[in-house]
């Protein structure tokens, strides 16, 4: 009926059929908006104003109690950088990223590989994979922790069932960061095998067996086939897992045995940069949030670095289209 | 849609379902944030960060003021005062009564103007009924007092009867406590002991807490009367760091942090004889490792009188029943009520009254060998003198504690970990 008085407007002349179709053409031109407008409103709301608020922070010396506070220009940012903890931070988190993405994803396209195959119960596998994402992160770490411990834990006890000596993990520097990568790896590697493997159901067959034809074993067609159309994927799963990475919190702080501090171990061996935001705005009397606040926009542009990085690294697996 | 809601009557029905149902939300809304009962009918909310052994006294409370009702939140030790800040800062969310440790006094009496000063409520003609560096402790550099005592730390040494028999030293805690008169004595008892200790038995669990003991008896420690950071001048800090050291470098210390998954079980497998112990320790070894009962005993502190923790009750202003509240905090802290939670959970009073009565002096704890628990950490508590706490006094022992974890995990040399301790306080001060 609308339609119809629409198309007898113009004859009729009535003030109610225009006002009608003026109303229409404003719906159908604003609707997608109002659609989409929730997300960004929230976005805005939860997102764009906490990062220009946080910006603003770091340029004054706002501590939590202290009502006096006055603006210092970029003075945060010029003591963070001659801040040796700060740099000491940025190591520990490069490292452990390092050490826990580069194995967990190749671990995790060997893992999609496999699922991809004629397995028996491929469904449960594909399922069971995913199972270390799903538990909570806390529970696991808190676990995780008890594993390594080192009078009695798990892991030292079966190491000394082979004659190894006790490993202190916490305290080390490199077997702390091995003990975090391999929470983060065992998280993580599931969830990034699901990704591959949706991607590599999308590889059409007869690629696969062209190459056969033209005499290339099962290494090759994964070299030359699969991991060229897989690029985009593995763009996309490096660069969310240097985001997550390098925003590493949880797993360390619940390592450390004495939470008041946050100081990741006693020679601050294993504290990533946002442990170390979290130290200065909440651990201890200083909540020093301007200095905390400088420290977050530090880690948005490193974190911005290093995915570009990352991102023209990958870039250079030879693309399908070559 | 638009087909749907062609006729008048389609349209009449749906504009009123929708009026309908925002009546009812509106409605639900209303109720529930409309205060529930009587109008008179008072919720107090009671802020600890462990079972300070109220629950008995609330029912007490709430039967002689029956339009009073109490509601108890508990949360770890370090969440509670974290929290605690940050509900300052918002000025929202606190409890009408909060708790707050000594190691957190001095930050939060540095704000006093966010606590009521409950001495305008007439606290101040309860001041003789505390130890007068309780009282101290609480009182803000204005003048306000922002707490009132609940239970002192006091200090003195557990250790496991057992373990020393089997490494030749005397039992009897008279004897134990004739072996170390001072700190440099302990670590010599250290020593001996660790000649002929069981395998994988430390003599100590902690050189930090070693340290801190050491420390709580010191006056001036790390402030100095003006506020100032003295760590790094003062001679006596820096000798409670050799004598440390001493018995780290010894191999006594079992090198574990306090309050960490390997430090309880520590307690359950035996892994130090001794441990520095505040009276409330004993229901937390209670706790732990309840199989060692009859195994402990309690000995004096070397270098006598010394104190561990202990809390206070303030009454944040941000509340809206700061004259209930604090009607409530003088009856928990009452001596009636401290001689009681003493009873329940071995709490030691912070009231001298109390200190010096038979039923505290008389008190003896089976758990620890029949030890006269009373008289013992009684004694240490009224010998204690006043201490200057600051307000950074949480980041200074932080970062001790993690430079004499250093040397115990054989990271850094003794006087290296000293220089990066100074560099730290310095950052912090």
């Amino acid at each position: 009926m609308s339609e119809q008085t629409a198309v007898e407007a113009p004859i009729r002349g009535s003030s109610r059929s225009t006002i009608r179709s003026r109303l229409h053409r404003i719906d159908s031109r604003t609707a997608p908006y109002l659609y989409v407008s929730p997300f960004f409103v929230l976005f805005g709301a939860f997102g764009l104003f906490p990062l220009g608020y946080t910006a603003w922070v770091a340029m004054t010396n706002r501590t939590l109690l202290d009502p006096n506070w006055s603006y210092v220009g970029l003075d945060n940012f010029a003591a963070l950088i001659h801040d040796s903890y700060f740099w000491n931070a940025v190591e520990n988190t490069l490292a452990i990223f390092l050490i826990s993405t580069i194995p967990q994803l190749l671990f995790a396209l060997l893992l999609a590989y496999v699922l991809n195959t004629k397995l028996r119960a491929r469904t449960f596998f594909r399922m069971f994979v995913l199972l270390p994402q799903v538990t909570s992160l806390v529970a696991v770490a808190l676990i995780f922790t008890q594993l390594f411990s080192h009078d009695y834990g798990l892991v030292n006890y079966v190491l000394g069932l082979f004659g190894i000596h006790a490993v202190n993990w916490e305290a080390g520097r490199l077997s702390s960061w091995f003990a975090l990568s391999v929470m983060v790896t065992w998280r993580w590697a599931g969830y990034n095998a699901l990704i591959y493997l949706a991607a590599m159901q999308g590889i059409p067959d007869e690629l696969y067996e062209a190459a056969a034809i033209d005499g290339a074993k099962p290494w090759r067609q994964f070299r030359h086939v699969t991991i060229p159309l897989l690029r985009p994927t593995i763009i996309f799963t490096v660069i969310v897992s240097t985001i997550g990475g390098l925003q590493l919190f949880t797993e360390p702080y619940l390592f450390e045995p004495l939470k008041q501090g946050a100081t990741g171990g006693s020679a601050r061996q294993y504290q990533t940069v946002v442990m170390y935001l979290y130290e200065k705005a909440f651990a201890g009397t200083q909540f020093n949030f301007g200095y905390a606040a400088a420290i977050g926009w530090a880690l948005f542009l490193l974190i911005g670095v290093i995915s570009l990085v990352n991102y023209l690294i990958v870039r250079r697996i030879r693309s399908a289209e070559a | 849609m638009k087909t749907f809601l062609k006729t008048p009557r389609r349209r009449a029905t749906a504009l009123a379902t929708v009026v309908v149902t925002l009546g009812l939300v509106a409605t639900a809304v209303v109720a529930s944030t409309a205060s529930g009962g009587r109008q008179d009918t008072v919720t107090l909310r009671v802020g600890l960060f462990g079972d300070f052994g109220y629950h008995d006294l609330y029912t007490k409370y709430e039967a002689t003021h029956p339009n009073i009702t109490i509601k108890e939140d508990i949360e770890s030790y370090a969440d509670h005062h974290a929290n605690l800040a940050k509900h300052l800062a918002v000025g929202a969310g606190a409890d009408d009564i909060e708790s707050v440790e000594v190691g957190f006094i001095a930050q939060f009496k540095s704000q006093p103007n966010l606590f009521v000063n409950l001495k305008k409520l007439g606290a101040g003609s309860l001041q003789n009924q505390w130890l007068s560096w309780k009282w101290q402790q609480s009182i803000a550099p204005n003048g306000a007092q922002i707490g009132l005592g609940t239970d002192v730390g006091s200090l003195a040494i557990c250790y496991r009867k057992d373990l020393f028999k089997r490494a030749g030293l005397p039992t009897d805690r008279a004897a134990v406590s004739k072996l170390w008169p001072t700190w440099q004595q302990y670590m010599a008892v250290g020593k001996r002991f660790e000649k002929h200790s069981p395998k994988g038995v430390s003599f100590f669990d902690s050189g930090s807490n070693v340290f801190n003991a050491i420390i709580g008896q010191l006056n001036p420690a790390y402030y100095d009367s003006h506020g100032k950071v003295i760590v790094g001048s003062n001679p006596k800090v820096k000798a409670a760091w050799n004598v440390t050291m001493q018995g780290v470098q010894s191999r006594e210390s079992a090198g574990l942090a306090a309050f960490s998954n390997d430090w309880n079980t520590g307690y359950k497998k035996g892994t130090f004889a001794t441990v520095t112990c505040p009276a409330w320790m004993m229901g937390y070894i209670q706790g732990q490792a309840p199989k060692t009962k009859g195994k402990w005993d309690i000995a004096a502190v070397p270098g006598g009188g010394g104190n561990w923790g202990g809390s206070f009750l303030t009454v944040p202003k941000q509340g809206s029943h700061t004259k209930e509240a604090y009607d409530l905090v003088k009856f928990l802290t009452s001596p009636a009520s401290e001689a009681y939670i003493f009873k329940q959970t071995g709490n030691l009073p912070s009231q001298p009254a109390l200190l010096k009565s038979k039923a505290v002096l008389g008190f003896k704890n089976p758990f620890f060998s029949n030890a006269p628990v009373g008289k013992i950490f009684g004694t240490s508590a009224m010998s204690l003198k006043k201490q200057i706490l600051g307000p950074h006094q949480g980041d200074i022992q932080t970062a001790v504690s993690n430079a004499i974890q250093r040397v115990e995990q054989h990271k850094q040399s003794p006087a290296s970990s000293w220089k990066q301790f100074l560099k730290d306080v310095k950052a912090v001060a």
